[in-house]
């Protein structure tokens, strides 16, 4: 018997309309785990790199983590992968909610799509029961729409249901794939699952998923739990607002929204709004944010509260988590929350990402301001703020005009229409859109983190290591005296030590040497929650998660039997991380693509940056392009990686 | 009639806390797996959320009493503007549903708050909730204690009921002379 997974997988051949399962190695769990790492070796193994992330071979994998669907709290991460049509790199992109651990109970690991159907379908998986079902009455409906008429359908309340809306059907760069109060929307996947002709995915799942050494599990469960009630019930002092819980930001919790709005350059601004705060909007917004909240929801066995019940009067009612709601506002210069709330309502119904699609519809206007787009590219485009956006929205989502340009994302827009237009393009990394958050000085940890990600966005660059020292020693100490996750003591003495100015203070310290190590740290532990299925909100995002280095091994190994300690378990990360990082090597990564906007702080140190990622990448066993050498890709285990990219000529001999 | 004190033991679901995490239903079924938290599978749990996430609804229900039979009350409920099945609120394992029933063998299911030996503080479900939506209350009622009649005299007091006590005696004296 398997435990914690279910050691198979779903196969479905899309072209043939052909459905299998097939079991896992479990070689593959030990040396991978399960989730991001499992579906990387896919991608690894079954697709050349040269090839279109359109092309039919790509397997799309819907994955459920090593820990989904077991006890563990928040262990409840869909993991998707395929190439970005946007980055064309490794795409990978996770989502909450409900629909893994329902496919661990139907008694599946992974969902692998590959080819293309003839015509739009979703899938239907009961048990042992799959269908391929016919979705030409979906085509054009919402994303949230679509799981509601499965269901009814079906005549299965308790199915699970990720679908893609107008924009993955129309390959909309920015597509996401929606499903209850998540959605997986960064780098386009839903684009790719609408071009393999895939409406939605159903599962409905009731076997048992078992456990290893169960007492064992349960109780280290119910230290995970224990510890989330401590971390509820004691905010880190000495940090703001935002940073001082477990989950990911609760932006459906909190009303004051002054730092954020005046922080952040939001939508393609290159300047914040310094003033944007005032007493009337204080009281505007939470009066509207209160009214169309209808109630704090979680994912599936997790006891935070992250997302909401959006009902807008008038609107069909959906579900937000995150930053949504200041997106489009902010980035449409409105000053009102309402228009976030309605329009993320549109947005979330055609299933496009909150982040990179405000800020392209910016970056058009701006386009336009400047002469490069002309009235002609915005023919019936209303003049209002809010009119302006909604048009533009239907615009790029039904690939229409100037949309179809825009739809690709910035960095390929910019291509297309020229004219000096590349430079409006300023906010990307890998030809994706960042989070609008320009600094004043470099932080080497985050530079690092930005230039060297695979995961390309922000949740690769927050962690558990504080954003910025704290004022006093007293609040230093404060700090790391229950600092368990730290893997090392030494990450204690770097929080003492840091300081707002002088000799100890950004950009110089922490040190060159210590940065990488504080990267390599918070990498690490985003690695175990990609593969395990974990929420990062309990783990890699917030400080002092319930999930950290020393209790993970121990969870694993309860849970599936595995023996496993921190060396271990270190090893799989540094496996499945230069396997990631060798997949994009071979899609023609290196080293001049790992670059954070120009813009991003406005002191900048090339000679630092250029040594922070030659240490980076020695400390890795990767080469000075970034490319892991032949010796640590023997020495993880990985001869078959180091092996064809010797043949390839990435790799040279001797 | 003498008074007893009865300990009865409940738990008081407070909707408006509820996250929907469904945490209650993945611990439930773990403790009941045989062996112990061996695995877990909410299709075996015994208590079960009715959700609706689009119409806000968020019931956690616990399973009852067995029955046999469909009953007539399939109703709808408005409450706020919302409609909801009276279903959605039942306990029971009944025909008309699958809900509080093994997936396998489709046998009864019934929350027995977590008996354990030792016994448990509270039931899982409750320590599981940090969201306080699920209470656990204990409270000892005074019930009059009831003697019960035997068998016997329950069926002997429906015959003189019927043909009088006289009637009776005469039939009970001439059985017992003939044997």
């Amino acid at each position: 018997m398997r435990y914690g997974e279910t050691g198979f997988n779903l196969e479905i051949d899309l072209t043939k309309g052909n459905i299998e399962r097939v079991e896992t190695d479990p070689k593959d769990t030990e040396l991978h785990l399960g989730g991001l790492g499992t579906n990387t070796k896919i991608l690894w193994n079954r697709v050349p790199p040269e090839i279109d992330p359109f092309a039919p071979e790509i397997p799309l994998i819907f994955s459920t983590g090593l820990l989904g669907g077991t006890p563990a709290p928040g262990a409840n991460r869909t993991i998707i992968t395929a190439y970005s049509p946007q980055t064309l790199l490794m795409g990978y992109s996770m989502m909450g909610g409900f629909w893994a651990p329902e496919l661990k109970y139907a008694g599946y690991d992974k969902v692998i799509l590959r080819g293309k159907s003839p015509s739009l379908v979703y899938i239907w998986i009961h048990n042992d029961k799959v269908e391929i079902r016919d979705a030409s009455h979906l085509k054009g409906k919402g994303a949230v729409e679509t799981q509601e008429l499965i269901r009814k359908e079906l005549n299965e309340p308790n199915a699970q249901v990720a679908a893609i809306g107008l924009a993955g059907e129309n390959r909309v760069f920015t597509a996401s794939i929606e499903q209850g109060r998540s959605s997986a929307s960064r780098l386009g996947l839903g684009a790719v699952m609408g071009d393999k002709g895939v409406k939605a995915i159903a599962v409905r799942g009731t076997k048992d998923v078992n456990l290893a050494r169960p007492a064992e599990f349960i109780e280290l469960c119910n230290e995970v739990l224990k510890y989330i009630k401590f971390r509820n019930d004691n905010p880190v002092p000495n940090v703001m607002t935002i940073l001082q819980g477990l989950g990911s930001p609760q932006e459906m919790l909190h009303v004051d929204e002054k730092w954020h709005t005046e922080n952040f350059s939001w939508g393609n601004s290159r300047v914040r709004r310094k003033d944007f705060w005032n007493k009337e909007i204080e009281e505007r917004w939470k009066s509207v944010q209160l009214n169309v909240r209808k109630r704090l929801i979680s994912c599936y066995n997790c006891p935070m509260k992250c997302g909401a019940i959006i009902s807008v009067p008038g609107l069909s009612t959906y579900m937000m988590k995150c930053f949504s709601k200041l997106t489009y506002t902010m980035a449409a210069f409105v000053d009102d929350l309402d228009f976030g709330f309605k329009i993320a309502q549109r947005a979330t119904e055609y299933g496009v990402d909150g982040f990179s699609t405000p800020q392209i519809m910016a970056f058009a206007f701006e386009l336009k301001e400047a002469g490069i787009l002309t009235d002609a590219d915005f023919e019936g485009c209303p003049s209002d703020n809010e009119g302006k956006f909604y048009w533009l929205l239907d615009r790029i989502v039904r690939r229409e005009g100037i949309g179809d340009i825009l739809a690709d994302g910035t960095h390929w827009a910019a291509q297309k229409i020229g004219k000096g237009a590349e430079a409006f393009a300023h906010n990307n990394i890998k030809k994706h859109e960042q989070l609008p958050l320009k600094l004043g000085m470099l932080n080497p940890v985050y530079y690092l983190m930005y230039a060297t990600g695979e995961k390309i966005n922000i949740t690769q660059i927050e962690g558990q290591f504080p954003q910025s020292p704290f004022a006093t020693m007293e609040e230093r100490q404060e700090f790391i005296n229950d600092w368990i996750q730290v893997p090392d003591e030494k990450f204690k003495q770097i929080v003492l030590d840091w300081e707002f100015r002088g000799e100890r203070s950004n950009p110089y310290y922490p040190t060159i040497d210590m940065s990488v190590d504080i990267v390599d740290w918070q990498e690490m532990i985003h690695y175990f929650d990609d593969a395990l299925g974990v929420c990062a909100g309990l783990s890699s995002f917030p400080l002092k998660p319930p999930y950290h280095i020393h209790n993970y091994p121990k969870i694993i190994s309860a849970a599936t039997g595995i023996d496993m300690d921190e060396e271990g378990l270190k090893k799989i990360y540094r496996r499945n991380r230069s396997l990631l990082r060798a997949v994009n090597v071979r899609r023609g990564l290196r080293r001049a693509d790992e670059v954070p906007p120009e813009d991003h702080w406005k002191k900048r140190f090339p000679e630092l940056e250029s040594q922070l990622l030659d240490a980076y990448y020695k400390f890795k066993g990767w080469d000075n392009e970034g490319i892991p050498t032949k010796e640590t890709l023997q020495e993880l285990d990985l001869g078959y990686v180091a092996e064809d990219l010797e043949q390839r000529g990435i790799i040279k001999n001797g | 009639m003498a008074k007893i004190k009865k300990k009865i033991k409940t738990i008081k679901v407070d909707l408006d806390k509820c996250n929907g995490c469904r945490a209650c239903e993945v611990i439930c079924s773990a403790f009941h797996a045989n062996p112990k938290y061996s695995s877990n599978n909410p299709a075996r749990s015994r208590i079960r959320m009715i959700r609706d996430p689009i119409r806000d609804v968020y019931v956690p229900v616990y399973a009852g009493e067995y029955t046999a039979a469909e009953c007539m009350g399939r109703d709808k409920y408005i409450i706020d503007g919302k409609e909801y099945d009276e279903c959605g609120f039942c306990r029971a394992s009944c025909p008309s549903r699958d809900a509080f029933k093994e997936p396998d063998s489709g046998l009864p299911l019934k929350c027995d708050m977590c008996e354990d030996d030792p016994p448990r503080e509270k039931p899982l479900c409750v320590e599981w909730c940090l969201n306080d939506a699920l209470i656990y209350e204990e409270r000892e009622e005074e019930v009059e204690e009831e003697t019960k009649p035997e068998d016997v005299e329950i069926g002997l007091e429906s015959m003189v009921n019927k043909y009088g006590l006289q009637k009776v005696m005469d039939t009970v004296a001439r059985m017992s002379q003939k044997s």
